[in-house]
């Protein structure tokens, strides 16, 4: 279904040069739910942008159902591939209501019948239609990234870029939100690309993983790998450990990479 | 025991702690009856935004904005009560007594005057010694956050250090003073988790060495309950308990197993997190809630 092949992101010029992603390669074929992990600086949210098409300055192959796709996009690709990105505070107009903001892709497709798909997607998130005429600041975060995931929704895409979808919200409406996620994908057998610091949200909702470290991929793991602990490179395996809390006697062996 | 006795034992002892803000809808009751006691020990208050750990903590230091209205049976620090004190005996106390430690490096530090002035700062006002003197200890200070080239970083503006150097220096700053007593507010949310937990070691390490109490605000309840002595969780404003760290999941109160089961973890399985069901009767306590100790 997603195909990247070889992406490279080389941002400025000169002596301020910065190679933000290297020889980056994965699939995801349909259905799938692949994970990009790694610390701020690491590239993840960078790939994600470039097949998006929010960052043209990329060499490389991106394929999306066996055709490439190239720095100037299509409209019909938009309806393939939709994101759902991290702050929930910034990613909805704050003077467009909830209906308005969930019928704008609807009136630049010219899908048509606007009002029942609205409806619809705002059933499907679980908001029901009393949110439909709110404005974003009349919904808390989580109501505001269920928002965020309908209006990825509605044009029924088949590839859902998830750029740090829950980091800005509590655990409590993080288990929320992955929930609804996970219910949605199997609904509609969609491919998921989702970029998180967090291991054990990666861990929950991915079956396969790439491990990112400086604009490179350290390895590509499976979950069971993570659960098992049988991680080939260091970096990943200190990774690890770090999730698992505070462990003074394990700090100090921790190494720069 | 006598109660004067177990005052004088605290370090910092804080009865009915009430804040609440005016709003045009009524006021909104940050914190409500919050009473607990601490020794030399580093004690965790959790909750999710909003549960009111962030204003008990400026509270105790009255960092609050003066349309806070504040009420307390006590706020006792050292056998002081910081109630009864003028702005500036408080003063005093601030930096000296307790410090404080925010989340955002990049919003806490002067962007205009180098790292090496600021900290230098922080010991001049509270020591009378020589601009040399204050200079050295600000550079032993850096050496102890392990700061590889202190020399070099004390000339540096804060746009030029990355932000777990960043947090070191807020530590530094804030533990030039020698005080007894550091709040931390979230102090490592914005950094990655390798990051994070060195600059928790370097907190860990330099707390028992001098032998300060350390009150550590954060939402995420794991990894206070793997760094902490105690714990307090906090909801609505209101302490719903407090646990030893190391006996955390065997907790039964039900809004703590709730933060805990909804957490994903690495070697769960796929099934749907369980949600957090609140319950309003929680809200619902006691006035005058017993000293929790």
């Amino acid at each position: 279904m997603l195909r990247v092949d070889r992406l490279n992101v080389i941002f400025g010029l000169g002596a301020a040069k910065n190679h933000a992603v290297k020889d980056v390669s994965f699939t995801a074929a349909r259905g799938d739910s692949f994970g990009l992990v790694g610390e701020s600086g690491s590239g993840k949210s960078t790939v994600l942008n470039c097949i998006s098409g929010l960052l043209a300055n990329w060499d490389g192959t991106i394929e999306v159902d066996g055709s490439p796709v190239f720095h100037k996009r299509h409209m019909s690709f938009y309806r393939k591939v939709q994101m759902v990105f991290q702050d929930p505070y910034g990613s909805l107009h704050p003077r467009h209501t909830i209906d308005q903001t969930l019928k704008e892709p609807i009136a630049i497709h010219r899908l048509g019948d606007a009002n029942r798909r609205v409806d619809r997607v705002l059933r499907e998130v679980g908001l029901g239609p009393r949110f439909r005429f709110r404005y974003p600041h009349q919904l808390s975060g989580g109501q505001r990234q269920r928002v965020a995931v309908a209006r990825a929704l509605i044009l029924e895409p088949e590839i859902i870029l998830l750029d740090e979808p829950t980091s800005a919200l509590d655990v409590s409406i993080q288990a929320e939100v992955l929930n609804l996620l996970q219910e949605i994908r199997a609904e509609r057998n969609l491919t998921y690309v989702l970029v998180s610091h967090d291991l054990a949200v990666v861990s929950h909702m991915c079956d396969r993983i790439a491990v990112m470290n400086r604009g490179e991929t350290v390895e590509i793991i499976d979950r069971r790998q993570l659960q098992s602990g049988s991680l080939k490179e260091r970096y990943t395996r200190q990774l690890l450990t770090a999730s698992k809390g505070y462990d003074r006697a394990a700090i100090d062996q921790f190494q720069d990479f | 025991m006598k109660r004067s006795d177990s005052m004088d034992n605290h370090l910092l002892s804080v009865k009915n702690l009430c804040v609440s803000f005016p709003s045009p809808k009524g006021a909104v009751d940050a914190v409500r009856h919050v009473s607990f006691a601490m020794g030399r020990e580093k004690i965790g208050i959790v909750g999710e935004s909003g549960s009111g750990k962030s204003v008990t903590g400026r509270a105790v230091l009255r960092l609050l904005p003066p349309y806070a209205r504040v009420t307390a049976g006590h706020i006792i620090y050292q056998g002081r009560d910081l109630q009864s004190l003028s702005e500036k005996e408080m003063r005093g106390i601030r930096g000296r007594g307790i410090s404080m430690v925010m989340q955002d490096p990049k919003y806490s530090l002067n962007p205009v005057r180098t790292v090496g002035r600021q900290i230098r700062e922080a010991y001049e006002i509270n020591h009378t010694v020589s601009r040399h003197e204050a200079r050295r200890q600000a550079l032993e200070m850096l050496e102890a956050v392990r700061i590889r080239n202190p020399e070099q970083v004390y000339h540096l503006y804060p746009h030029e250090v990355s932000g777990g150097m960043g947090q070191r220096i807020m530590i530094a700053m804030m533990l030039v003073p020698k005080p007894g007593l550091l709040i931390a507010d979230e102090p490592t949310s914005a950094l990655d988790v390798t990051v994070q937990l060195q600059v928790l070691a370097i907190l860990d390490d330099l707390v028992s060495q001098r032998g300060m109490g350390l009150i550590f605000i954060s939402h995420d309840l794991e990894l206070v309950s793997s760094f902490c002595d105690r714990i307090i969780i906090m909801y609505g404003g209101r302490i719903m308990e407090v646990v030893a760290a190391d006996r955390l999941h065997e907790s039964s109160h039900p809004y703590t197993r709730g933060l805990l089961n909804c957490l994903p973890k690495i070697d769960g399985d796929r099934k749907p997190l369980p949600t957090l069901q609140r319950d309003d009767a929680w809200l619902e306590q006691p006035e005058n809630q017993e000293e929790v100790i």
